[in-house]
């Protein structure tokens, strides 16, 4: 029995980890495409409005690493649909009723847009006139943003679930679109995803102009890149934490206040409740070790008074526990330390830049630079921080993540293609950053508008002015 | 509303076929059809713009089955979990070799990318032919409406011991590559010009006596290997147009192709895919999966279906984004029409730029 037991965790984990590996590697593109299609709007509107070439030079730049970032995007989001099915198969029999419709729509509604715009925005430039290049932009930009929206809806409803009844099979169905579509927790979930992923594409876009400054190349451009990144950057930062963060974690405090009480690392509840900084959680003694702690101000982050009682884990029967602790509670911590920092990085920029000093400054550049990778982490965290948090339900209060997969799929099965997804990502990975290294390389000003499918191709002499 | 529903995914599934189809098909013959470097980026133009697009119909379609018959797509993904997941290999192999063949002016990357699309492009179709072979042939549905199914097991199509591929189902994927090469070279002939639109009406007059000959081959034996097939044709006679359709398509190409007449030959192919796939849809249903344990087993339309509420909802946005879908495919196609560039003539469109 107990060895039975065993190989019944063993086949939920590899499940479980074959969702969270490929879910993990997918969101490491699309969040630099959602990030990236507003700013190449804002690059193609600028380029408009003043002629100048270097904000025509920057889409260009910026649409090719979007294309590469896309295209890695695509072909890691197709598995994606299709795991509901394979991996987690009780699941989706129960509740493809709901969640069917918002991934249903994201296939009618925004994939057809993307896949149908891109390719004009990518090589239909010359063709389409600067008007029609700005719109094909403009619906790729929204195109993916409605991607993002309908995945949500999923995820919120899995978080909070909403707008559902029960048919007498026991399975769930919708029971209003609309209460579906309008879920507050995906209204507030999506803001703060959304604007985690303009803080990627800003991040990256003042590190390769910060890069290109530093190095003394593409000087013109370069600038374009750094200023249009730390506006964005600082914007986005600010707010990130407020109001959207403080919004999710008001509204998870008061949905999933056991939850909060994990991320928080809060095994007693109290009143007057203190914030961990830094320290690491003891589930056996109930403790923090090694506490930094800020008095009372968890207490008025969550209710606007130092005084209220935040409810502890302790208040909560221990299987409804979330089983993973630690992780939760330091993906939370990364998170907010990282999104922390990025408003403390980007408003020195935005000072210096404001103030004509920020090109020269060289030490800030560096920082800029050097902090590419960290949105990256900070979102990943973020991701990590609301699907553990979930646990141990897949939707939340209704299935717990036990009774969800897929019985009829063996662990030797899922660990056959869980080999097969890291060895083929790992081979997409490389050349992905080969890919992108060298277009870093080439650098802006080598880019002339393109023709279809010849991005390499040499440049016509007459072309270049 | 369930029978609007298998009307509508049929729709999504046959859309699919006819158009990622062709693609598939003229990746899985690009060696044969294109050698010289010019040759290869004639192929892989007349296609390029509209690939993903194409592609966007199996995500779409998988979404719509996953909404209107969630058991459907439960059961039938994790019953057919090894081959659904290579199926998914093969399509990122597909889609970087597309993507990232041009990006650097370099033989060997070319060549390597090249080889990934082609091979990929071949298998994918085996494995959709495959695929088809097993819904027609049944599965070992338990009474839960839960199976799995090996690769393979002893290779016959007898009782419930079934793996993916038997003697059956391996010829519906030879079937269904030939008649997707088809497809593909008689798209490729439509959009080139010189030695690459010859070499594919070439190929393409060569391969049809063979899909002629598995098509006159392959129905009968499906009537035999599962008899049930045949109880809605029984029923409504109007049903035996879908077969007569198959003929007329098979004698459209033949004569089309011999008349130099490209686009009708490619038309009638459309046709033939059309007609085949309604003829399986009109055998099967109301039955999505057949068991091959107890026919009360089924997944049928009626008992995998959502609820009442979640299938009118749906309706209503789902008609006005297959409309959008509809209105970018015909602007998208109607900018990259014509042949592609290899002479001065194409330089009005976007393609030859």
């Amino acid at each position: 029995m107990a060895l039975w037991r065993c190989y019944v965790d063993l086949t939920l984990f590899l499940h479980r980890i074959q969702f969270a590996f490929t879910i993990t590697f997918h969101y490491l593109f699309p969040q630099l495409t959602m990030g990236l299609a507003p700013l190449i709007v804002v690059f193609k509107t600028l380029a408009i409005r003043t002629g100048k070439p270097e904000y025509d030079e920057a889409s260009r730049f910026w649409g090719k690493i979007f294309g590469i970032n896309f295209a890695m995007g695509v072909v890691t989001g197709i598995p994606m649909e299709f795991q509901f099915g394979t991996n987690w198969a009780q699941f989706s029999r129960l509740t493809g009723g709901v969640i069917g419709q918002p991934l249903a729509m994201e296939g009618t509604f925004s994939f057809f847009l993307e896949s149908a715009f891109l390719g004009l925005f990518l090589f239909g430039e010359k063709r389409l006139g600067k008007w029609g290049h700005w719109w094909a932009a403009f619906l790729v930009f929204l195109g993916s943003w409605l991607s993002g929206f309908f995945i949500i809806v999923t995820d919120a409803w899995m978080q909070h679930p909403v707008a559902y009844t029960i048919l007498p099979d026991g399975r769930y169905s919708v029971s209003s679109f609309w209460g579906l579509l309008s879920n507050p927790w995906a209204l507030i979930q999506y803001i703060h995803t959304i604007s985690g992923a303009v803080i990627t594409g800003a991040f990256v876009v003042a590190a390769v102009g910060a890069f290109y400054l530093l190095q003394g190349q593409f000087l013109e451009q370069a600038r374009v890149f750094v200023r249009v990144g730390v506006i964005a950057g600082v914007l986005a930062s600010l707010f990130q934490v407020f109001p959207s963060g403080d919004l999710h974690g008001k509204y998870m405090a008061r949905h999933q206040p056991i939850t909060i009480a994990g991320m928080e690392g809060l095994f007693k509840s109290q009143t007057g409740a203190p914030i961990v900084i830094l320290g690491q959680p003891d589930e056996m003694h109930e403790t923090i070790d090694n506490p930094l702690v800020a008095n009372k101000v968890l207490s008025f982050l969550i209710y606007g008074t130092t005084t209220a009682e935040v409810t502890g884990l302790n208040a909560f029967p221990k299987d409804q526990w979330p089983p993973n602790i630690p992780l939760l509670y330091f993906s939370y911590h990364v998170m907010v330390g990282l999104g922390t920092i990025f408003v403390a990085v980007m408003v020195l920029a935005a000072f210096l830049l404001w103030r004509g000093q920020l090109f020269q400054t060289r030490w800030v550049l560096w920082i800029l630079m050097l902090s590419a990778p960290f949105p990256y982490i900070a979102n990943t965290a973020g991701w990590l921080t609301a699907e553990v948090g979930r646990q141990p339900w897949l939707v939340y209060g209704l299935l717990r993540t036990t009774m969800g997969y897929s019985h009829n799929v063996i662990a030797g099965n899922s660990m056959f293609t869980l080999i097969g997804y890291m060895g083929l990502y790992l081979v997409l990975g490389v050349l992905f950053l080969f890919l992108i290294q060298r277009e870093i390389g080439h650098g802006p000003a080598a880019s002339v508008p393109d023709n279809y499918l010849q991005p390499t191709d040499p440049v016509p002499v007459e072309q270049e002015v | 509303m369930e029978p609007l529903w298998f009307v509508l995914v049929a729709f999504m599934i046959i859309a699919y076929v006819v158009l990622d189809g062709f693609d598939l098909g003229a990746g899985a013959l690009y060696f044969v059809l294109a050698s010289t470097e010019e040759e290869r980026r004639t192929v892989i133009d007349s296609i390029g713009p509209v690939w993903n697009g194409n592609e966007v119909w199996l995500i779409a379609g998988g979404g719509t089955l996953f909404f209107a018959f969630p058991l459907l797509y439960a059961s039938a993904f994790s019953g057919f979990y090894l081959p659904l997941n290579m199926v998914l290999w093969l399509l990122v192999l597909r889609g970087i070799g597309l993507e990232f063949r041009s990006h650097i002016e370099n033989q060997i990357w070319r060549s390597l990318f090249d080889g990934f699309f082609s091979i990929s492009s071949m298998l994918l179709a085996v494995f959709f032919g495959a695929a088809l072979g097993n819904v027609v042939r049944g599965v070992p549905l338990d009474k839960n409406h839960v199976f799995f199914e090996p690769l393979w097991t002893n290779f016959l199509t007898g009782g419930s011991n079934v793996g993916i591929l038997d003697w059956y189902t391996c010829g519906t994927a030879l079937l269904a590559l030939i008649a997707l090469m088809v497809h593909g070279a008689l798209y490729v002939a439509l959009k080139s010009e010189g030695e690459v639109n010859l070499r594919a009406r070439r190929v393409a007059r060569r391969l049809l006596p063979g899909l002629t000959a598995l098509t006159a081959i392959g129905v009968p034996i499906t009537a035999i290997i599962r008899p049930q097939t045949l109880e809605n044709f029984r029923e409504h006679p109007i049903a035996w147009l879908i077969p007569l359709a198959v003929v007329a398509s098979l004698v459209a190409m033949w004569m089309f192709e011999r008349l130099a007449r490209e686009k009708a030959a490619f038309v009638a192919s459309c046709s033939y895919l059309v007609s085949m796939l309604a003829g399986a849809a009109a055998a099967l249903y109301p039955t999505l999966l057949p068991s091959r344990v107890d026919p009360a087993f089924d997944i049928t339309i009626y008992n995998s279906a959502a609820g009442p509420y979640a299938l009118r909802a749906g309706l209503i946005w789902w008609g006005l984004g297959i409309c959008l879908a509809i209105a970018y495919f015909v602007l998208v196609y109607r900018m990259f029409r014509g042949k592609v560039g290899e002479t001065p003539s194409s330089a009005e469109g976007l393609v030859g730029d």
